[in-house]
C-alpha cells in the first residue's frame, strides 16, 4: 500500500470517535466496505477512461489531514457567502461539521426536518437510514468510496408527502483554510435529501473557502424524490482557486418528479463535479445545467450521466465552459436510454467558450441507447469569441474589455437565466463578474 | 471635418484602396457611389477602425485628429458611427441593455452626466417613433431574428440615440423596400444641421431622392474618379459607370 493509502487508513481510525454511537450497524459495516473498497483500488489515474483528462495525482500526493472543527471561523466569514431574507433555512457547515451557531432555522412547514447528519447519522431518530449511503454507489467510485468511508457530518433534509417548502433550503460548507501547521485538511461531508411524494422544494449547496487556501473537498449528495415532487437544486461551487474540490451527486426521481439542478464551477484548482441521475418512474424529467470557468492552469472536469430507466421521461442538458489562460475543461456526458424507456425525449448540448489559445477543453457525448421509440439529440460547439461582434461593440463605443465582458456574460448567461432563484442568479454573477475580471486582465 | 489623403488599404493581402481623397465639411452629405468592388464598403470599413483592414498609405483627419491611429472605439466616442452593411447578430446581448451602455460611454466621454433608466427610455421611445420601430426590439438580443429591414433600421436608430457628428452608413438602402427606405432616409434627414455631417455609401441612387447630398463621388477600383453635385448621381443612373471611366483613361 503506498504511503498516501495509509494515509487514510489513519483518517478512517481517526474519523471512528468522531462518529455517532447511534450510528446503525449496517452503516458501520457499509463503511468497512467502503474503506476497502477505496484501499484496494486507490485513486484514479488518467489510464481510467472515467478519469482520462483529469489527473488527480495533486491530491493523491497530498497527505491530507481530516479538518479539525475550526471553531475559529465565526460569522465575519461567512457572511458574505449567505443571503439574508432568501432561505427559510441555511445549514453551516465549517471544514465539515456542523456549526449551529452560524445557522438558521426559520419555522418550517409541519412535518419538515433537516440538520447535522452527525447528531443522529442515520439513526431511526430523522428517519435517513432506508436512503444514507444507498443511494451513491461506491463500486467503482474511489471518491465516493472514501466519502462514505469517511463521513462524519453533513446535512440531511426530509420534506414529508404534499408538503411544499416555501423557502429554499441552503447548505453551505466553509473550508477554513486552517492547518495543522504541517499538513493541509481535507472535509468529506454528505448531503442527503429525501422528497416525499408530492412535495416540494428548492436546495442549495455552497462551497466556499478563503481566496489562495489549499484544502480538499470531497462531499457526495444523495437525493430522493418520491412521486410528483419537485425539486429546484443548486450547486455553487467558489472554492479557492487553489483548493481541490470532488464532488458526486447522485439522484433517483420516482415517476412523474421534476429536477432541475444547476452547477455552477467558478473556484477549485483541480475540480471534478459527477451528477448521476435516475429516472426510475415513468414521466420522470429532469434538467441539468452547467457553467463553470477557470483560469490559470485550473481544470474543471463534469461527467454526467442521466439514466433513463422507464418510459416517458424527459431531460434537457445545458453545460457551457469558460476557459482562459491555460486552463482546461473537461465535458463528459452520458445519456443511457433503457430497454424499458421507450417514448424518452433526452437533449443535450455543450459549450465551451476558449479566450485564449492555450485553454482547452476535452468534450465528449455518450449516448448508450438500447430502446427504438426515442428521441435523443446532443451538439458540441468549442469557439472564441466572435470577433464580428467584438468590433461591432466597440464601434459602438464600448472598449475591447467592455465588449469582451459583455459577450462572455451573453454566452453565461444562456444558463444563468435558467436558474429561477433570482437571488441565487444575481449572487452567482456577482463571483463572475469578479472571476471574469481577473482571468481577463490576465489575458490583456 | 474629414480629410482624406492619398489613403491606401488592403484586406488579406489584396490593395483595395490605391489613393482616395476626400474632404468633407459640417453638415454636408456626401454619397460614394461606384460598382461592385470598386472599394467603397472598404472605405466605409477603414474609417470604423475594422481590424481586418490594413492601411498602407495616407492619412484621415477627423476634426484635425488623426483617426487611424484611434481605435475602433475611440472613433466612436470622437463621434464617428458606422451603419453596417451587414450588422451582426449578438446572442444574449439585450438591445436595450447594449444601447445604454453604449450611450452612457460616450456621454461620460464627452462629460455628461450618465442617463438613469427612466431618461435613457424616454429617449429611446422618441427614437423608436421616429423610425416607425417595433418597441418589442428593445428587449431582443442585438439583431438576433431581426429581419433585413428591421437590422439596417436598428442601426439608423442606434445613431439616433447615440447622435454622432459622422454617420458613415454603408450599403444602408440595399435590400430595403420603398416604405423602409423612406423610414430610414426620414431618421437622417431629422438628424442632419449644420454641424453633423454623412457620408452615405450606396450602390443605387434611388437612396439619393430621399437623402439629398452636396456631393457626389464616384469610386472606382480604389479611386475616386469622378466628384459633383447631385446631378452627377442621377447621370450615372442613366449612363451607368463605364461612361466614367472611359474619359479618364482608366479602361
Amino acid at each position: 500500500m503506498t504511503q498516501s493509502l495509509e494515509n487514510y487508513k489513519q483518517a478512517f481510525a481517526n474519523s471512528r470517535n468522531r462518529r455517532s454511537p447511534a450510528e446503525p450497524a449496517e452503516l458501520v459495516r457499509t463503511r468497512e466496505e467502503a474503506l476497502n473498497r477505496f484501499l484496494a483500488v486507490g485513486f484514479p489515474t488518467t489510464r481510467d477512461e472515467e478519469w482520462r483528462f483529469t489527473s488527480v495525482a495533486p491530491i493523491a500526493g497530498h497527505a491530507f489531514t481530516l479538518a479539525e472543527a475550526a471553531a475559529n471561523a465565526g460569522h465575519r466569514d461567512v457572511a458574505p457567502l449567505r443571503l439574508p431574507g432568501v432561505f427559510g433555512a441555511e445549514l453551516v457547515f465549517v471544514d465539515g461539521r456542523f456549526a449551529l451557531a452560524l445557522s438558521s432555522i426559520d419555522e418550517l412547514p409541519r412535518g419538515v426536518r433537516l440538520g447535522s447528519l452527525a447528531d443522529d447519522a442515520g439513526s431511526h431518530a430523522n428517519g435517513t437510514e432506508s436512503h444514507l449511503a444507498r443511494v451513491a454507489p461506491f463500486d467503482r467510485r474511489a471518491f465516493v468510496a472514501l466519502n462514505t468511508a469517511l463521513f462524519t457530518d453533513g446535512a440531511y433534509i426530509q420534506i414529508p408527502a404534499h408538503t411544499v417548502m416555501e423557502k429554499p433550503i441552503h447548505v453551505l460548507f466553509v473550508s477554513s483554510g486552517e492547518t495543522d501547521g504541517r499538513r493541509a485538511a481535507m472535509s468529506h461531508p454528505r448531503v442527503l435529501a429525501v422528497l416525499g411524494d408530492d412535495s416540494q422544494a428548492a436546495i442549495v449547496e455552497s462551497y466556499a473557502g478563503p481566496e489562495g487556501a489549499l484544502y480538499f473537498t470531497n462531499v457526495v449528495t444523495e437525493i430522493v424524490l418520491g412521486e410528483n415532487a419537485v425539486l429546484d437544486h443548486y450547486k455553487l461551487q467558489h472554492e479557492s482557486t487553489e483548493a481541490y474540490h470532488v464532488g458526486a451527486m447522485f439522484l433517483k426521481a420516482a415517476r412523474s418528479a421534476h429536477c432541475a439542478s444547476h452547477s455552477i464551477s467558478l473556484g477549485g484548482s483541480i475540480v471534478r463535479n459527477d451528477v448521476v441521475a435516475v429516472l426510475d418512474g415513468e414521466g420522470g424529467e429532469c434538467t441539468l445545467n452547467g457553467l463553470y470557468l477557470a483560469d490559470g492552469h485550473r481544470l474543471i472536469d463534469n461527467h454526467t450521466t442521466i439514466d433513463h430507466a422507464m418510459p416517458h421521461c424527459g431531460s434537457r442538458e445545458i453545460y457551457k465552459g469558460i476557459l482562459a489562460d491555460r486552463a482546461r475543461g473537461v465535458f463528459n456526458g452520458k445519456i443511457i436510454v433503457r430497454p424499458d424507456a421507450q417514448k424518452t425525449d433526452a437533449k443535450q448540448t455543450n459549450r465551451a467558450l476558449l479566450l485564449s489559445e492555450d485553454a482547452q477543453v476535452n468534450s465528449k457525448p455518450e449516448l448508450e441507447i438500447f430502446a427504438n421509440d426515442v428521441k435523443c439529440t446532443h451538439g458540441a460547439a468549442i469557439g472564441q469569441l466572435d470577433e464580428d461582434a467584438v468590433f461591432y461593440l466597440r464601434s459602438r463605443g464600448l472598449s475591447l474589455a467592455e465588449a469582451r465582458h459583455m459577450l462572455i456574460h451573453a454566452f453565461a448567461g444562456d444558463v444563468l437565466n435558467r436558474m429561477p432563484l433570482e437571488a441565487i442568479r444575481n449572487g452567482v454573477e456577482a463571483v463572475l463578474r469578479r472571476q471574469l475580471a481577473r482571468a481577463l486582465a490576465v489575458a490583456a | 471635418m474629414l480629410k482624406v489623403r492619398n489613403l491606401h488599404a488592403r484586406v488579406a493581402g489584396r490593395e483595395i484602396l490605391r489613393g482616395i481623397d476626400l474632404s468633407m465639411n459640417h453638415g454636408e452629405v456626401h454619397a460614394i457611389m461606384g460598382p461592385n468592388g470598386s472599394g467603397k464598403s472598404t472605405l466605409a470599413r477603414v474609417l470604423s477602425g475594422h481590424p481586418e483592414y490594413e492601411v498602407t498609405e495616407g492619412e484621415v483627419l477627423f476634426e484635425g485628429e488623426n483617426l487611424l491611429e484611434m481605435e475602433p472605439e475611440e472613433r466612436a466616442r470622437a463621434g464617428v458611427f458606422m451603419a453596417f452593411q451587414y450588422p451582426v447578430e449578438i446572442p444574449g446581448v439585450n438591445n436595450a441593455y447594449f444601447l445604454k451602455a453604449a450611450l452612457n460611454t460616450m456621454r461620460k466621454h464627452r462629460g455628461e452626466e450618465e442617463l438613469d433608466a427612466m431618461e435613457f427610455m424616454t429617449l429611446v421611445r422618441d427614437r423608436m417613433k421616429q423610425l416607425d420601430m417595433d418597441e418589442a426590439l428593445l428587449s431582443r438580443p442585438v439583431n438576433e431574428g431581426f429581419s433585413g429591414g428591421e437590422k439596417k433600421r436598428n442601426e439608423i436608430f442606434q445613431m439616433a440615440v447615440l447622435e454622432p457628428k459622422l454617420g458613415v452608413l454603408d450599403e444602408t438602402d440595399s435590400g430595403l423596400d420603398i416604405d423602409a427606405l423612406r423610414v430610414v432616409a426620414h431618421g437622417v434627414n431629422t438628424m442632419r444641421n449644420a454641424d453633423r455631417s454623412f457620408l452615405v455609401v450606396t450602390h443605387y441612387q434611388r437612396l439619393l431622392n430621399y437623402i439629398v447630398p452636396d456631393v457626389v463621388h464616384v469610386l472606382t477600383d480604389g479611386r475616386i474618379i469622378r466628384s459633383g453635385g447631385k446631378e452627377l448621381a442621377l447621370e450615372l443612373e442613366d449612363k451607368g459607370y463605364g461612361w466614367l471611366e472611359e474619359p479618364v483613361g482608366l479602361k
